[in-house]
């Protein structure tokens, strides 16, 4: 995906060539929504979706997306196509810059206003949720891509274009425009047999007037959604040709390696830094609050001569808070376990507990920046990945004191994100303009180590659930409730079960490590937590887990239909060798319902090894089927591997863990078969990069339970002995 | 090619082939290669993952062999020849491996898949017909947006092609 030059587009008009571009404001074609966006919306240049139709014929699509992998601008573009009636091999993509212009945080509150709280009548989802709170910048999370930007933007924007170029084809031939169709980037008129490309009826539709409500198709004609795209961000990804923020480089670049104080929110105290002066290719220690930076002609230069420092930090009175520490003040605050009612034939009570979390994308944090100019007057160019742009580049602004205006900001295509890239997580960006700032007006490449990336991440938060339920005679369940820490909200606590009392209650129990948002959020430990519980009830009961959800969700059909799927794509209820065992968990967030069994074999020693994974999502319907199926693939894997093996711990206030070889990731040896199947449903379309996370953890325990009577309660796993009980 | 031009007293001239080009490089003898053909030579398509050879990212080929260019000093590499993901493909024509692995859509962000691509590269090329468990043994890159099921698929394809040579 190349990057877009820097150029102001408003309105539908020419480009330099003939060509013509549309530029589509959200609200215009959602004019019920018209009071969710500003009244100044158009007059500020709210604009989104851009769809540019060039003379020879090609389609460029600007996306307000950023690529991490996820396949966001291949499935947007495809939406756009479908509507404009488009030839798709001749659809290209850009990512839209870095300008409020295309800031999309509107559409995807007017998303959550109109359309995501008819789901399940319980509210927004955390993600929608979350991208409104973030309204004016350009975030890419909380899955909300597609369903947002592409069904009320993209969407939008094809179907305007299409009738803009029929309605210049019309003109042109004096014929009725219901007469000239559409279709492969052309418009024909078949009783005059009159037909011309997109291409050539540009410059004519650009002068048309935007229509306001333009017809959307009929799913039962798209021709291009629904099908297998190749992604178009791929060829770069198999030559080595993709460009990401580590790669950026320019004439007179420095490098900078950093130590940053190892507790959070510490302080520089003191450096000697005539060791690393002395050092070849080294040009400054640049000291900073929180941290040191050598700036030298190579990173692996300034990296040596860092190593030869020995900073003192201070530890902002956290240098006594330990894992141990933080549990021992979640146990406290959860108290004794919920009541449940007295009468009940049966209760059962369960800990739950939660690690904290690394995101370790692949890439590690790196910013790029060049810094000109002093105080207010202060100009910066920064480069750097980023799951908002706008965002990233405040942060600049704020951290060298000057206008957002004054900074312009270039992203990548990112070496993952995973929410470590999200809003208000831009240490690399703040740190990185910093040192460049001292070493202004050279421009410097701040390189984050694993080192750096592991220890000073936002995490996903460690938590502790208390869970106490009750079954009446027949094993029908009565109650089932929880107090848990560490966070939650309605969408991560929800169940879909009739039980007569349920209740979850967030208890407060504040430490002082910094968490963020991990892929899928708060759903990654409540999904592990309550499907662990319900499962447990259903053992309880002597019950079949499956049968036992299923009896609870007769009033749920989205959740009975995923659950049905993925235990017949699992062959549930066939015998299985002794060792052998299943689990099944679903999971509703992001607007998706995801069924997942896990199939393990577990040897007489406590060898794990997971051998398949089914999942059955309903995400309402699919734009690029292999897409989605990567997506499911992926949620899956991060989330085996945070479920075998993942594990941040604390000591003296600081993050133990150093690098994979403590921190360690499964290998392909590791991965099992995973088997996918969309439910096309009448919902909404939901996300997909994160729904396929939260039920694999209770899945897998549940399964594992099911091979050896050991419930594990606690992940990691390997924290487990799976010896037969 | 760039060079920096620095002076220091246990600087020595490397000289070495990368993708089929000679370079002469004036760099400390214990530099990890990846950076040099990252900086030094400008070949960023070999990554930076984790410094200590544990992800696998900054895989490249010395004399044939796979290596983690992270951990290797440029003074092993000295007379010898280094592919890289951009050696792969030099006449614009992409390896099977390459195209198998567009055929099967295997790369999410790509970040992992220059090293994954270069490991395979190499496994097919000592394991012309590998079965799961010689992946499983012989592939030990992490990728984080969870590829696996795709890069053994796409492997098995490359295994099974008619003439079984992955180049």
């Amino acid at each position: 995906m190349n990057k877009w030059s820097r150029r102001a587009f408003i309105g539908a008009g020419t480009v330099a060539g003939g060509g013509f571009l549309l530029g589509v404001a959200g609200f215009t074609f959602a004019p019920s929504r018209h009071s969710l966006v500003s009244a100044d919306a158009a007059a500020k240049g709210q604009l989104t979706t851009w769809i540019t139709i060039t003379p020879d014929n090609m389609i460029d699509i600007l996306i307000p997306h950023c690529e991490m992998g996820q396949g966001a601008s291949t499935a947007l573009a495809m939406m756009a196509a479908e509507e404009l009636e488009a030839d798709w091999s001749l659809v290209r993509v850009q990512e839209a810059p870095a300008e409020d212009a295309y800031a999309n945080g509107y559409i995807i509150r007017a998303m959550g206003g109109g359309y995501v709280p008819a789901m399940l009548g319980r509210g927004v989802d955390y993600g929608a949720y979350k991208a409104m709170e973030w309204i004016g910048l350009m975030v890419t999370g909380g899955s909300t891509s597609v369903r947002g930007t592409g069904e009320w933007g993209m969407r939008v924007a094809g179907a305007a274009a299409k009738e803009m170029l029929v309605a210049a084809a019309a003109k042109q031939w004096n014929v009725p425009a219901s007469e000239c169709v559409a279709k492969s980037s052309r418009i024909t008129h078949a009783a005059s047999g009159k037909s011309a490309t997109y291409g050539e009826l540009a410059p004519a539709a650009a002068t048309e007037s935007v229509p306001t409500s333009p017809t959307l198709k009929n799913p039962d004609t798209f021709t291009i959604r629904r099908t297998s795209a190749q992604r178009l961000d791929l060829p770069s990804k198999v030559d080595g040709s993709a460009v990401y923020a580590i790669d950026f480089t320019m004439p007179g670049m420095l490098y900078a390696a950093l130590a940053i104080a190892p507790v959070q929110g510490g302080k520089l105290v003191a450096v000697d830094t005539a060791p690393a002066d002395a050092m070849p290719g080294v040009k400054k220690v640049v000291k900073l609050d929180e941290a040191v930076a050598v700036v030298a002609d190579s990173f692996w230069r300034a990296r040596r001569a860092l190593a030869a420092l020995k900073p003192e930090f201070s530890d902002a009175g956290h240098g006594a808070v330990s894992t141990d520490s933080i549990f021992a003040a979640f146990d406290q605050a959860l108290g004794p376990a919920p009541a449940v009612p007295k009468n009940a034939a049966r209760t059962i009570t369960a800990d739950y507990r939660a690690p904290f979390l690394a995101h370790a994308t692949m890439e590690p944090m790196v910013c790029t920046a060049r810094v000109e100019g002093a105080g207010a007057e202060t100009l910066a160019e920064v480069w750097a990945g980023v799951q908002d742009p706008l965002n990233a580049r405040s942060v600049a602004a704020k951290a060298l004191g000057t206008d957002v205006h004054n900074v312009r900001l270039t992203n990548f295509m990112l070496g993952g994100g995973f929410g470590r890239r999200l809003p208000f997580t831009f240490d690399y960006v703040d740190l990185g303009v910093r040192v460049a700032k001292a070493m202004s007006p050279i421009p410097v490449k701040t390189i984050w180590t694993r080192e750096n990336d592991l220890q000073h991440d936002y995490y996903r938060g460690a938590a502790l659930s208390r869970h106490a339920g009750a079954l009446d005679a027949n094993g029908t369940p009565l109650a089932a409730h929880s107090n848990y820490t560490g966070g939650g909200n309605d969408e991560a606590v929800f169940m879909p079960y009739k039980i007569a009392e349920m209740a979850a209650e967030g208890k407060k129990a504040p430490h002082a490590i910094r968490e963020g948002q991990w892929r899928s959020v708060l759903n990654s430990q409540h999904g592990f937590f309550k499907e662990s519980f319900i499962d447990e009830m259903a053992h309880a009961a002597g019950k079949d887990p499956f049968e036992f959800r299923r009896g609870l969700v007769t009033e749920q059909p989205r959740f009975k239909a995923a659950l049905e799927k993925a235990a017949s794509m699992s062959g549930w209820g066939t015998p299985l060798p002794p060792g052998e065992g299943r689990g099944i968990a679903v999971c509703d967030s992001f607007g998706t319902i995801c069924a997942e069994v896990v199939h393990v074999a577990v040897s007489p020693e406590g060898q794990l090894k997971v051998l398949n994974v089914y999942a059955a999502i309903d995400c309402g319907d699919v734009i690029n089927l292999d897409g989605a199926t990567a997506q499911a693939e992926g949620g899956i894997i991060f989330a085996l591997s945070a479920a075998l093996l993942s594990e941040i711990t604390i000591d003296k206030g600081q993050v133990v863990q150093t690098n994979f070889r403590d921190y360690p990731m499964i290998h392909i040896a590791d991965a099992p078969k995973i088997t996918t199947a969309f439910i096309r449903s009448d919902a909404p379309l939901g996300g997909l990069g994160e729904p396929p996370v939260p039920p694999l953890a209770p899945a897998l325990c549940n399964a594992i339970f099911a091979a050896t009577g050991v419930r594990v309660r606690e992940l990691p796993i390997r924290k487990t002995s799976l010896k037969k009980a | 090619m760039r060079m920096f031009g620095v002076s220091s007293e246990h600087i020595m001239p490397i000289t070495l082939t990368v993708n089929g080009k000679a370079h002469t490089l004036d760099v400390e003898p214990e530099m990890p290669l990846l950076w040099a053909l990252r900086e030094t030579i400008g070949l960023t398509g070999t990554k930076f993952g984790c410094g200590i050879a544990a992800c696998g990212v900054c895989t490249v080929h010395l004399d044939g062999r796979p290596v983690r260019s992270c951990v290797l000093p440029i003074s092993a590499a000295d007379g010898k020849t280094v592919t890289t993901i951009e050696g792969l493909a030099p006449d614009g024509v992409l390896s099977k491996v390459q195209q198998a692995w567009i055929a099967h859509q295997v790369p999410q962000c790509g970040y992992c898949q220059s090293g994954m691509i270069m490991a395979v590269a190499a496994l097919l090329a000592a394991t012309p017909k590998p079965t799961d468990a010689d992946i499983d043994a012989g592939l030990t890159n992490i990728c984080r947006c969870g590829t696996f099921a795709r890069v053994r698929a796409a492997i098995h394809d490359v295994a099974n092609s008619t003439d079984g040579s992955a180049s």
